[in-house]
């Protein structure tokens, strides 16, 4: 539903906006690689991979910075 | 209280009776003595408005905007290339569905540059999602501010409103006017009470903001509604205005259409002119009349067609161009409606439009054979 003129009215509402939907490629982790380093969590623009290195793929856009970030290669992009 | 003054005049009063509480304008010939007269206006304490005096017409509409998404009244105005600087923001405008007012005195394009009439220039907005209204004459011009006003600001509508005057012929001459008292615009036309969007601290809200793929589409779709929908709001406030001031308006007028082999097409001030032929044309037994358009956007494709259906021939004079199609209006009906129509450039850079003329093309309607022919009135042949 969009509001006469597009107004917004109900603050904080970028977040129904799932910008997961723009990805191509898809990170995935593997967890046996993983070093627990925190390189993707700080490199990740969207701010969607918390401390326990989960992805929140509503908001990844996949743009693979993550991947390329990671020093073990435990990061994999993959057609979504 | 009948006055006699100017179109751009008659606009200024309108403006001062409406009460916009603020008018964002910058000058440009031939509109210019509309924002002198709303200077005066505010200067003399007898508009209560805030005038801003802006750097450019992109500007002074970017202000309207921001202005009426405070949720108060806006009035603003230009011509030509001012009209065509705002372009950008027109759009914004009518997809904020701000109901702003805007009065454009009609004069052509450049280059090669032109201070004189013709319509090119609110023509070229027509698929910004302004309502469009055309004067043929000074009383028009106050009576659809007024009238636009109250059409822009219904809930159901909320899309800005161009009242175009064909520049110089009504901008810079004069002719008794009625102005209505302002009790009776009060009445008539109460303050605007923003629904959609109203820039409030106690009610924080987003507007103009960024929209993805999700959401565009139905914003543009809920314009198109609102654009179809303004059609019975125009009606009823044409309704209300004869109740009120006893002139009545509509979509069209119909000037000796019924009976009519053969009708002429037109918008704003050349109506007059037309009127006049098509009165000596009758007198020597031709069966001839004219549409006049006035509500240009929303298109009244029905009205319109009901008007015409019954004549041989139709006639559609054009004062603009699309360069490789031909005259806009022209086209429009011809899109829209099953007819017989011949076109006709004429009036471009305010070349002069005799009664003569309007005879000619009443002839060439009547021989040619040639549907697609853009016919060009009054150009000046090349000597060989």
């Amino acid at each position: 539903m969009t509001a006469t003129g597009a107004t917004v009215k109900e603050p904080g509402s970028s977040k129904q906006n799932k910008t997961g939907s723009w990805r191509t490629f898809r990170p995935t982790l593997d967890k046996d690689k993983c070093i627990d380093c925190e390189n993707c969590v700080l490199f990740c623009p969207e701010g969607c991979i918390n401390e326990n290195n989960e992805i929140d793929y509503d908001y990844c856009k996949g743009c693979g910075i993550c991947a390329e970030e990671c020093p073990v290669k435990a990061i994999k992009m993959e057609r979504d | 209280m009948l006055k006699v003054i100017s179109a751009n005049r008659a606009i200024a009063e309108a403006v001062k009776l409406s009460k916009p509480k603020v008018v964002p304008v910058y000058p440009i010939t031939p509109q210019t003595s509309i924002s002198e007269y709303l200077a005066k206006f505010v200067a003399d304490g007898d508009l209560p408005a805030e005038y801003i005096r802006v750097e450019s017409e992109h500007s002074a509409i970017s202000a309207a905007v921001g202005a009426s998404g405070t949720g108060v009244r806006v009035f603003t105005a230009t011509s030509s290339q001012g009209l065509a600087l705002m372009h950008e923001i027109l759009f914004v405008a009518a997809g904020m569905r701000n109901p702003i007012v805007l009065g454009n005195a009609n004069r052509a394009l450049s280059a090669p540059l032109s201070i004189w009439n013709d319509q090119q220039d609110s023509i070229s907005q027509r698929d910004t999602g302004w309502m469009q209204f055309f004067a043929e004459n000074a009383q028009e011009a106050l009576d659809f501010v007024i009238q636009a006003y109250k059409i822009s600001e219904n809930e159901n509508v909320l899309l800005p409103s161009m009242v175009c005057v064909d520049g110089f012929i009504l901008t810079h001459t004069v002719e008794p006017v009625d102005i209505p008292s302002q009790e009776e615009v009060d009445e008539f036309l109460p303050d605007y009470k923003p629904t959609h969007s109203c820039l409030d601290p106690e009610h924080p809200m987003s507007l103009g903001t960024f929209t993805d793929p999700n959401y565009y589409m139905e914003a543009r779709h809920d314009m198109e509604v609102a654009m179809e929908g303004a059609k019975e709001v125009i009606k009823a406030v044409n309704k209300e205005f004869a109740e009120k001031f006893g002139r009545e308006y509509g979509f069209i007028e119909n000037y000796r259409c019924d009976d009519a082999e053969i009708i002429l097409v037109a918008m704003g001030s050349i109506c007059g002119t037309v009127k006049d032929a098509i009165d000596s044309l009758r007198e020597q037994g031709e069966k001839v009349g004219l549409l006049k358009l006035i509500t240009y956007r929303p298109f009244p494709v029905d009205e319109m067609y009901d008007t015409i259906k019954n004549a041989d021939r139709i006639a559609v004079l054009d004062k603009n161009i699309s360069f490789g199609i031909g005259g806009v209006l022209f086209n429009e009906m011809k899109a829209k409606m099953d007819i017989d129509a011949r076109g006709f450039i004429l009036g471009l850079g305010g070349r002069d439009v005799s009664p003569e003329d309007i005879k000619n093309i009443v002839d060439i309607t009547r021989n040619s054979t040639d549907s697609n022919k853009i016919n060009w009135i009054g150009l000046k042949e090349e000597e060989s």
